[in-house]
């Protein structure tokens, strides 16, 4: 696939408008993007291209740095495995090993059925929870093999519907409706703040 | 113990409290409390305020807020402010619980430091892979712009600031400030040449920018309300205040801990009840990461040790980012320390050949350490491509009755971030005090029957 949906287009706007310059909304595009084809595809990195004004060779020479960003299709359910040293030291290590071996896989590559996909992954800042994993960036803490195999049932069942499929991250968006938006213009046609001039001049009052 | 005053963590009990009426009802004070006192002053009051405090910044540098707030050049429009919600350093647990658990706090905090620098606009960049705490931080942002704290005249006052949520896609380095700035424009996020030495020169948009942590910021609202004076009376003279520590490894209760600054030693992180509770099964310390991966090792004779940044500096490592990752006598120091070593190695953004290139070689010099395949040489070998990443003298725990003195933190470098230098802590740290452990991995594959091969030169065994 594919461009933005007429509803994701939109969502995409709204998104550039909140910053100076459009091409600071890259990644949150990006993001739009995964969540709506499950991974960064081609025409979507041209469709974000058009819409923040820069090549889509700008946007795949960015989205390339960045971990997050699958060019190509992954599991429904990408899961991160913490083996960095808090982890590793209380069996991060056991457990990628035993979810590679549980499902058949190595470290980088998805199930035949396209269920899951498994990564050996860097702290994901859960250290005292260890060992830790992600399942699409949602926490699962002190995972021991047991809890693992429950997780993978209950996903291939279904129970977890709290979890949703690869690509999407927050649930909740941040929306200024625009009677509420203060300023938000090009660095260049910024000026200091007139309640910041005033309230140094007079001590506090506003103007 | 006496009771630990809670300036940051006051409302982690509280269920709701991250929703707008959790926040004002519940902690140490009324929820937007804060902002109010801040708008009965001029933001140069609140300026000084803040400066009073000496609040230090939590990010890992420790840098004072108030000081680095005073860099913005004058009569240069328009200033940032960007949050630095990437917390990824290994060990480092801390600014994901405050924004998950307490995000109008965090908020709030923006908003007092929008205030006293003259921000146009703020960002509030959060790490990637943190879901659950970008969502957390758009509802929370959504009730107040609603509640008229966020956006156009807040409070009904003429003080008006947008703080737009932003998020990454997973890369370590994000974190170094000016590659945080990078990745909000748009960009690959590589860290820029220095100088300027801080974005408050040029930053986002080569504009004045000021760059703070989640927990520096989140320890505002508690100071504008209680005032300069109550927040130097908790922790020391020279670290106010309180910081946030994630106890992790081999600890019975691995937990996140608020403790006064200055006055806990690591010893009562580890054994104090309330806090890490004792090495599991009764084992004993071997060493400990005492600031975060980048921070070089400590042994057991730096337990006593307070944990305040000029001490842990002056004692050859860093306080960090507060992560402090404790490993028992059954760790494999050659194990620990490649794992360390290849999170950086991983992690290198590429853009200087010192890092990009000198932390793949340790990593893979390492590997065959451990694998067994190392080589006499391979010691020298390892030192001398640190060497190159950060020449002379690297930072170390040193013990007096050694006769040994440390050599202060930071080190030197010959690239463009601390990054690549921070690679260098494990090696040095490990070779130095546990050199035996990898000679006898070296040693050993020499050892091992070599089929019909002629003999290699016999090893003496350590
Ligand atoms: C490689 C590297 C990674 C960093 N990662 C973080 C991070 O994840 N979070 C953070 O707040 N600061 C991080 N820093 C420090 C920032 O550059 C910056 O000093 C800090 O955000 C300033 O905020 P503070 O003054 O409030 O501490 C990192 C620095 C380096 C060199
Ligand atoms: S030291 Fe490493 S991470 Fe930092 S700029 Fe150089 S290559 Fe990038
Ligand atoms: S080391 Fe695994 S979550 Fe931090």
């Amino acid at each position: 696939m594919s461009r933005f949906n007429e509803a994701n287009e939109a969502i995409a706007h709204e998104i550039i408008a909140r910053y100076p310059r459009p091409k600071s909304a890259t990644i949150p595009l990006c993001h739009l993007a995964q969540e709506q084809d499950g991974y960064l595809a081609e025409d979507a990195m041209a469709h974000i291209a058009e819409l923040v004004g820069i090549t889509s060779a700008e946007v795949m020479g960015t989205a390339t740095f960045y971990e997050m960003f699958k060019l190509a299709p992954v599991g429904r359910y990408v899961i991160n495995i913490c083996t960095n040293i808090s982890c590793q030291l209380v069996g991060g290590e056991e457990l990628l090993e035993h979810a590679e071996s549980t499902l058949g896989i190595t470290s980088g590559s998805t199930t035949a059925d396209g269920l899951f996909t498994i990564e050996d992954v860097e702290c994901v800042a859960a250290c005292t929870e260890a060992p830790a994993c992600q399942v699409n960036y949602r926490y699962q803490h002190r995972v021991t093999p047991e809890a693992f195999d429950t997780l993978i049932a209950d996903l291939r069942a279904g129970r977890r519907p709290e979890i949703p499929d690869h690509g999407t991250l927050g649930a909740t968006r941040q929306h200024i409706s625009e009677d509420r938006v203060a300023n938000i213009t090009p660095p260049e046609q910024q000026v200091e703040p007139a309640w910041y001039a005033a309230r140094n001049a007079t001590g506090g009052e506003s103007a | 113990m006496t009771e630990v005053p809670r300036i940051v963590t006051s409302r982690w009990d509280t269920l709701d409290a991250h929703t707008i009426d959790g926040y004002r009802r519940s902690g140490a004070y009324e929820g937007y409390a804060g902002i109010k006192a801040a708008l009965d002053r001029s933001p140069a009051q609140v300026l000084d305020e803040v400066k009073a405090a000496t609040v230090l910044g939590r990010g890992g540098a420790g840098f004072p807020a108030g000081i680095k707030w005073g860099f913005c050049p004058p009569g240069v429009w328009p200033r940032y402010l960007v949050v630095n919600g990437d917390e990824s350093e290994p060990g480092t647990y801390k600014d994901r619980v405050l924004m998950e658990r307490d995000p109008h706090q965090l908020i709030e905090g923006c908003l007092i430091a929008a205030y006293a620098i003259g921000a146009a606009q703020v960002f509030l960049y959060i790490r990637g892979e943190m879901a659950h705490a970008q969502e957390r931080v758009a509802a929370a942002l959504n009730e107040a712009y609603a509640a008229n704290l966020v956006g156009a005249n807040i409070l009904g006052t003429d003080f008006s600031v947008d703080i737009v949520l932003h998020w990454g896609a997973g890369a370590y380095i994000v974190g170094e400030e000016t590659a945080l700035i990078e990745s909000l424009e748009g960009n690959r996020g590589m860290p820029r040449l220095k100088p300027p030495y801080f974005p408050a020169a040029k930053g986002l948009y080569l504009k004045p920018t000021i760059v703070n942590n989640v927990e520096t910021l989140s320890n505002l609202p508690w100071l504008m309300v209680h005032g300069a004076e109550s927040y130097k009376s908790v922790g020391s003279e020279a670290s106010p205040g309180t910081r946030l520590v994630a106890v992790s490894g081999h600890v019975n209760n691995p937990g996140v801990f608020e403790i006064p600054q200055g006055t806990t030693t690591y010893r009562d992180l580890f054994y104090g009840e309330q806090y890490g509770n004792g090495i599991r099964n009764g084992n004993e310390l071997k060493m400990f990461i005492p600031g975060g991966a980048s921070a070089p090792w400590f042994f057991p004779e730096q337990v006593d040790l307070p944990l305040e940044g000029r001490t842990v500096g002056a004692a050859g490592s860093m306080l960090g980012s507060g992560a402090i990752v404790v490993m028992d006598e059954t760790t494999d120091a050659v194990k620990a320390c490649l794992r360390v070593v290849r999170f950086f190695a991983r992690e290198s953004c590429g853009k200087c050949s010192p890092c990009r290139e000198g932390t793949s070689w340790e990593e893979k010099i390492l590997q065959r350490i451990l694998d067994g395949h190392g080589r006499p040489s391979d010691l020298d070998l390892l030192l001398d491509v640190a060497d190159n990443i950060s020449p002379g003298p690297y930072p170390v725990a040193a013990h007096p009755d050694a006769g040994l003195d440390a050599v202060p933190f930071p080190p030197r470098q010959t690239t463009i971030c601390p990054l690549g230098p921070s690679s260098v802590a494990p090696i040095t740290s490990a070779i130095r005090r546990f050199r035996h452990e990898f000679e006898a991995k070296i040693t050993r594959r020499n050892a091992l029957p070599v089929s019909a091969a002629p003999a290699a030169p016999a090893e003496v065994a350590p």
